[in-house]
């Protein structure tokens, strides 16, 4: 691989773009955290990096939009994998009719019905991991959180962080972005599976340590 | 300006007095509820606070070389918090504005944590990590509000590391010379033992690690100096991690650590080593304010005041979950 250029330092890994048999990649390279204990940190890197391409290798079966895993290599804690010309969803939101808006965030409630009917749960999902391509596509990055998961609650924590992205970087439209998103869920999903997420949503919301609405024993 | 403050939430009653001028703090005055086991007994404190208040009050005026009738604005903590703690402060601040003619200024306790820590940092606009007993959150100033980019799913790192050291045996006191009986406990262990490590984006979570390290404790098998130090790693990293995340998300320069966790000495070089990772400022409020006090009530009141927040004392109820992502910030704009 030739000269490899830093695209982006994020919070756990550090994102070079670069050639690789002679396609246009980013390298995610998970860096060694000084601040936390070594066998720690060991574990959780590889943890990670091996989840992360396992797991982007089976949404893709599913018909989900990620970035194609090229090479892995657990020792280092690197993935290779297609670089995504585009624009985060984070930014594109604003710039956009609504219209646009609704096309997108219906197609992203899709993508996430598709994992979560699947038992896959994204871990970090917010408008900052997901891409609009320049060809108009829309693909879902950052696998690094995520998990094999029938559990209910951690499909609940996917939906809940969204919707703290929409309240606290989009919150003058956060209803109407939820709204569309969910159209698209719900088509997926069963009534019953989308109901029990929300109402474990619900009560991941309530169990914060401190929100207005009281908690209401079920008797 | 010169504001009075009263600070009641939890373990404290606290009273201070705050002008708008250096060295602003005229009078800083408070009273600990120390339980002789368990936790905090909410009407124990209350009752223990109703038996010094007028004491803590008196004393911060005579401080503050100042009578009530000199002040501009009785400020008051209403929320977060224990509900027979607050409602203390808050009869004793409605009594006072209301005799005295004087404004009465709501504060929010978690913004004011965040505003004492402002002042004394001289931080403009930081990422925060607020760490206590009762409470674990990652904020950050956004469009007139501290808006929540991350906070704890369940309970809070203070809470978790009392209930930890008290089941296995080791407290109370929880905190010795400033010292907490994990940190102590963690620093003679060395051998790292595998714990769930639980971050949910940019949340935490700690109810499993509780289980599964008294889990752990309990099986006897395992060092107790051991398990303090993986548990202490495996919750600090947890935050450190997702406040690494609330800075690469928000792109702010400083990061301001407040609350009363924030004394740990392990934790604070452990956000020294994240500053100087990501090139920010690191600023970690002096143990004596970090924890509660009426000298950020009256400090935020102020600021409060001077945008023209005030409230008709029959409407200033207590609010034991109000959040701070909910308050408005005209100061900041």
């Amino acid at each position: 691989m030739d000269e490899l250029v830093l695209i982006a330092s994020g919070a756990e890994a550090n994102l070079y773009r670069g050639r690789f048999l002679g396609y246009d990649v980013v390298v995610k390279h998970r860096v060694s955290k000084p601040y936390r204990d070594v066998k720690l940190d060991l574990m959780i890197r590889r943890d990670r990096t091996l989840t992360e391409a396992k797991i982007m290798l089976l949404a893709m079966s599913l018909g989900v939009r990620v970035p194609t895993v090229l090479y892995v290599d657990l020792e280092n804690s690197i993935i290779v994998m297609e670089y995504v010309e585009g624009v985060l969803l984070r930014d594109y939101i604003g710039l956009v009719d609504e219209g646009v808006r609704r096309a997108y965030l219906e197609l992203l409630g899709v993508y996430v019905g598709k994992l979560h009917k699947n038992d896959i749960t994204h871990g970090d999902l917010t408008t900052s991991n997901v891409i609009v391509s320049s060809n108009g596509s829309l693909y879902i990055i950052d696998f690094g959180l995520s998990k094999i998961s029938n559990d209910v609650e951690d499909k609940a924590v996917d939906i809940h962080l969204l919707m703290r992205s929409f309240e606290s970087i989009h919150y003058n439209m956060s209803k109407e972005l939820l709204t569309y998103f969910l159209r698209g869920y719900r088509s997926v999903l069963s009534p019953n599976e989308v109901n029990d997420i929300l109402n474990t949503v619900k009560e991941i919301r309530l169990r914060g340590r401190y929100v207005e609405e009281r908690r209401v024993r079920k008797s | 300006m010169i504001v009075l403050g009263i600070e009641s939430t939890a373990h404290t009653f606290g009273v201070g007095v705050v002008e708008d001028r250096p060295p602003y703090i005229l009078a800083d005055k408070r009273v600990n509820y120390v339980p002789s086991r368990g936790g905090i007994h909410p009407r124990e404190a209350a009752l223990y606070f109703m038996d010094n208040a007028v004491k803590v009050l008196r004393e911060a005026l005579s401080e503050a070389k100042l009578s009530v009738k000199d002040v501009d604005g009785i400020a008051v903590a209403l929320g977060p918090g224990l509900g027979p703690c607050l409602r203390v402060g808050a009869t004793i601040a409605r009594a006072l504005a209301t005799y005295f003619r004087k404004p009465l200024v709501p504060v929010n306790h978690a913004v004011a944590h965040i505003e004492i820590g402002k002042l004394l940092t001289g931080f403009k606009d930081p990422l925060i990590v607020y760490l206590s007993g009762g409470n674990t959150m990652i904020l950050a100033f956004s469009d007139g509000r501290y808006r929540v980019f991350g906070e704890t799913l369940d309970i809070a790192l203070g809470n978790f590391m009392d209930t930890f050291v008290r089941e296995v045996g080791i407290a109370p006191p929880y905190v010795v010379n400033g010292v907490h009986k994990l940190d102590m406990c963690a620093d003679e262990g060395k051998n790292f033992i595998n714990l769930p490590y639980v971050v949910k984006g940019q949340d935490v979570s700690f109810s499993g690690l509780l289980t599964a390290a008294l889990k752990l404790f309990r099986s006897g098998v395992y060092d107790l100096r051991d398990i303090c130090y993986s548990v202490r790693e495996v919750a600090y990293t947890s935050i450190v991690e997702v406040s690494e995340r609330g800075l690469a998300h928000t792109k702010k320069k400083e990061l301001l650590i407040v609350g009363g966790v924030a004394a740990s000495k392990v934790l604070r070089t452990k956000f020294e080593v994240l500053s100087m990772l990501r090139g920010v400022r690191l600023g970690v409020v002096e143990p004596k304010y970090a924890v509660d006090n009426g000298v950020m009530i009256a400090w935020t009141g102020l600021l409060a005041l001077k945008h023209g927040v005030s409230v008709e004392p029959e409407r200033a109820y207590v609010r034991q979950r109000w959040r701070p992502d909910s308050v408005d910030i005209p100061w900041m704009s």
